[in-house]
């Protein structure tokens, strides 16, 4: 193989001085590095009631106490591990079918693309919510199950991201010319066709990976994901509702943390979109 | 109406400039009569569309005009206002693409009632409209939607528009370009009485001289941003003075002289990139010490002429070799082996109901070292046969025979040595290379994977493939967004090349590049032909590429071969009616030039212009 030389670097460099793929990574690793090493700085349990339940802010606990009487900090700096891993578990699951079944179906242009197509657009004529609570019913609520129905229910969009992508450039001379010197079809796909269609991906990911934290959090906040008392960003926004009143922070805190993360996944998502998208194809 | 003596246009040191100051358009002057048409040429990139833009005071986006004045129909245009005002009025645009000009959810007739704006549907002056193009004026055509017409139709709608409002210039921006020959011809012909009849005036964009020539009335020609020669065409064009004017004539192809085509040094300098001396002096054959430091202003030296060059006495004559047909004399007395045979070929598409045939009943044989070319307008099937020889379609019955023996439907099916023998060219050169790799791994990936050559072995073989195709080494760390159309080109033959092929399939491999460009790709085919003994299959719409570099001819209408011949009969002694009418209507500067010298030009204004202002 002959490797990649100069340009490919000043792409690298091009994308690592993009505005929003530096704000973006920034508030990424804040948030990151608050739901895996946050639990090291917290001195307080999440489970021992610390005192009367719903106080506000004061008095050794900067973010008061919850509708348990729990610190509000020492669960926020545990309970965001478990939102991340499962949404970053369930994106890369979700692509790494999307990409292979959208491949074949927008290369093939055989039998296989309207049957996959047609299973796709039953997935998505039914609510995304509804599928996952069925699932999860059916299946119960463990963390696999989670990650299964978040992936089922994003997977047609992204599938048809990807094929698109591939029916557009798949018409293309170099597609052509890798056929005619009889390149076997994983190599087009995976020389020709893959590198092409990144952008659209890329664009793509930061939002189902935004979709699969709401879906995540959504089904924690109806009590049918993770269960309490474990701490949990999305149990936590549910659970404090009864006590907003007396201290909203037990609510907005791990509002704010989902809400930073997803700014900053999309920020650096479309980051590289704008760096990539001009050089590339697919647009 | 404008009266006869006075001025449709004028334009007066027009300046356009990015918005980092560098200049796009610079100083352009010129100004067009009434009942005349200026033949505005020059390749992409010289600035000649900007200019013509600037007429209806429009710049495209990061471009703004800086100075100049245009003057239309003795009106000075100086405000927004006083533009919005002229638009239409005085002057009227025909875009290249008819099929994106016209607004597809608009009938014909409603988009007609819109220009004319005419709300009570006056169907008397609609229909006299459609008619003065050669349109049906009849209700139903009316009622028809722009995707319903042909594409010739289409661009006669566009001129129909163009013209309602009588204005005193019409701006017609490569009209021509995407439509076949026949039709081409068919509204040149249109225009041309339209001038005569209507006395329009016209500012005619094209890059290709042979039409300006059929058409034109006055040249100008562009380049770097400037006007470098303007004057009347019979005089230009008989007797070019800027050596860039003459690197154009000799880099044309035509088929009523076919020729070994000159080729121009270097590349068109981009905006931005323009020398400090004259623009062309890097190309320049005649270039001084001064033409590196001195800009040279236009001169009027000539009487009636105005030329950018201060050595242009010493542009040498226009020549045009009395023997034609290059390519014939290069036939041995001993015939060459055959190397593709292909044998009653018939190919289909698969439709709804019923397959449609593409190709019926082809046969043609190609010797090593021959080129055999497949001319036809689009839709005759040509690319189609392309196709099935490189195995990228199907082949519903006959033979594709290579050396002997014959080669199954698709690719992956045939051996790797009939894979690595037959190699195709696309005709888009910036969709052909992968933008994602290097030059240097595109060309690399067929040597290694149909000849089987190590890394070390692939990368001598790209330093050697790229000085085969004329480019610099140092090319290869290069992605395909960091180079010119006409590298791509070349970047893409080095790539088929190093498969070590035997037949070469060029898919219209010049048509997207410019004339200049267009002449180092011929040329280059040629050498490769003598030096590699390579068989190239070329197909083309223009017959002046064939005369160029054809040993053979098929003449392909709707999928079946009308005539087969000689380059040579084919282009001196057509036999089919279809052969001589497309013969007919291809457009042939040679031809022209030779109508003015036995002076039985049909442009009898020409004349009048040519005896100055009588």
């Amino acid at each position: 193989m002959i490797t990649l030389g100069g340009p490919t670097k000043r792409v690298r460099w091009r994308v690592l001085n993009d505005w929003g793929v530096r704000v973006g990574a920034i508030m990424l690793l804040i948030v990151v590095g608050i739901a895996f090493f946050g639990s090291l700085l917290s001195s307080q349990s999440p489970y021992e009631t610390a005192g009367i339940p719903g106080a506000s802010p004061g008095g050794g606990h900067l973010l008061g106490l919850d509708f348990e009487g729990r610190d509000v900090l020492a669960r926020l700096l545990h309970g965001g591990s478990s939102t991340i891993i499962l949404a970053t578990t369930a994106t890369i699951v979700l692509y790494v079918v999307a990409i292979s079944v959208g491949l074949l179906a927008g290369y093939s242009k055989s039998v296989i693309d309207p049957l996959l197509m047609r299973g796709v657009d039953v997935l998505l004529s039914v609510p995304s919510l509804l599928v996952m609570l069925l699932f999860i019913t059916g299946l119960g609520s463990s963390k696999p199950v989670l990650v299964l129905a978040a992936v089922i229910v994003l997977f047609p969009g992204a599938a048809r991201i990807v094929r698109s992508a591939t029916l557009e450039v798949s018409t293309r001379g170099f597609v052509e010319a890798a056929v005619a010197r009889g390149e076997n079809t994983v190599a087009i796909l995976r020389r020709e066709v893959l590198p092409n269609i990144i952008p659209p991906i890329v664009a793509d990911l930061g939002l189902r990976f935004s979709w699969s934290i709401i879906l995540i959090a959504s089904v924690n906040f109806l009590g049918l994901g993770i269960k309490p008392p474990s701490p949990d960003w999305g149990v936590m926004i549910s659970e404090n509702l009864v006590t907003l009143s007396s201290n909203p922070w037990a609510v907005i805190a791990p509002a704010l943390m989902i809400g930073l993360l997803i700014i900053a996944v999309n920020l650096m998502g479309d980051g590289v979109v704008r760096q990539l998208g001009t050089s590339g194809a697919g647009r | 109406m404008t009266s006869h003596d006075q001025l449709a246009l004028e334009l007066h040191e027009i300046r356009i400039e990015l918005s980092n100051g560098a200049c796009v358009v610079d100083g352009v002057t010129f100004s067009v009569r009434a009942g005349e048409i200026v033949g505005l040429v020059g390749e992409s990139g010289s600035g000649k569309t900007t200019t013509a833009l600037s007429i209806f005071g429009y710049t495209g986006s990061g471009l703004r005009c800086v100075g100049g004045e245009v003057v239309l129909a003795g009106e000075t245009l100086d405000t927004p206002a006083s533009f919005r005002r002229a638009r239409g009025r005085l002057a009227s645009y025909v875009p290249q693409n008819p099929g994106t000009a016209l607004n597809p959810s608009l009938r014909i007739g409603a988009a007609i009632d819109d220009i004319i704006n005419d709300h009570r549907h006056d169907q008397e002056r609609r229909t006299r409209l459609l008619q003065s193009v050669e349109l049906p004026g009849d209700r139903q055509f009316a009622l028809r939607f722009p995707h319903q017409l042909s594409g010739g139709q289409q661009q006669r709608v566009c001129i129909a528009g163009a013209i309602a409002k009588k204005p005193s210039l019409v701006v017609l921006d490569e009209p021509t370009t995407g439509l076949d020959v026949i039709t081409q011809d068919r509204i040149l012909k249109e225009l041309l009485r339209l001038r005569d009849e209507e006395h329009v005036a016209m500012l005619y964009i094209t890059h290709d001289l042979a039409v300006a020539a059929q058409i034109a009335d006055t040249i100008a020609v562009m380049y770097a941003g400037e006007l470098v020669e303007f004057g009347p065409a019979a005089q230009v064009l008989r007797d070019p003075r800027h050596p860039y004017t003459r690197g154009l004539m000799a880099s044309t192809p035509d088929h009523a002289r076919g020729r070994k085509l000159e080729v121009m040094k270097g590349a068109a300098v981009g905006v931005g990139e323009r020398p400090a001396g004259c623009s062309f002096a890097p190309r320049c054959q005649q270039a001084t010490v001064l033409c590196a430091s001195e800009h040279p202003s236009l001169n009027a030296e000539i009487p009636g002429r105005l030329v950018r060059c201060p050595e242009w006495r010493h542009t040498p004559p226009m020549k045009w070799s009395q023997e034609s047909y290059v390519t014939d004399e290069q036939r041995r007395s001993d015939p060459l082996p055959t190397v593709l045979d292909v044998e009653h070929l018939r190919v289909e598409y698969p439709g709804r109901r019923s397959a449609s045939v593409a190709v019926e009943n082809v046969s043609f044989q190609l010797e090593r070292s021959g080129c055999v070319a497949l001319v036809g307008e689009s839709g005759s099937g040509k690319t189609t046969i392309a196709r099935v020889v490189a195995g990228l379609h199907p082949i519903a019955s006959g033979r594709v025979i290579l050396d002997g023996a014959p080669m199954a439907d698709y690719a992956r099916k045939r051996t790797i040595e009939q894979r690595r023998r037959v190699q195709i060219v696309f005709q888009n050169p910036v969709e052909a290379l992968n933008p994602r790799y290097s030059v240097e791994a595109a060309i690399a990936r067929p040597a290694h994977l149909l000849r089987g050559l190590n890394a070390k072995e692939a990368n001598a073989e790209v330093a050697r493939l790229l000085e085969a195709v004329r480019l610099p080494a140092s090319l290869a760390k290069r992605y395909p967004r960091e180079l010119s159309g006409g590298e791509c080109q070349r970047v893409a033959i080095a790539r088929a090349l190093a498969a070590s092929p035997d037949v070469l399939v060029c898919d219209e491999v010049t048509s997207a590049l410019d004339v200049s460009v267009q002449a180092v790709v011929l040329d280059l085919l040629r050498e490769l032909r003598t030096e590699l003994g390579l068989a190239i299959l070329f197909i083309t719409h223009d017959l002046g590429v064939v005369a160029t570099v054809a040993d053979r001819v098929l003449v392909l209408q709707h999928g079946i071969i009308c005539e087969e011949n000689t380059t040579h009969s084919i282009l001196s002694d057509p036999q089919h009616d279809y052969t001589k009418a497309l013969l007919a209507a291809a457009p042939s500067l040679s031809a022209s030039i030779e109508a003015w010298e036995s002076g039985t030009g049909l442009r009898s204004l020409d004349e009048a212009l040519l005896g100055g202002e009588s």
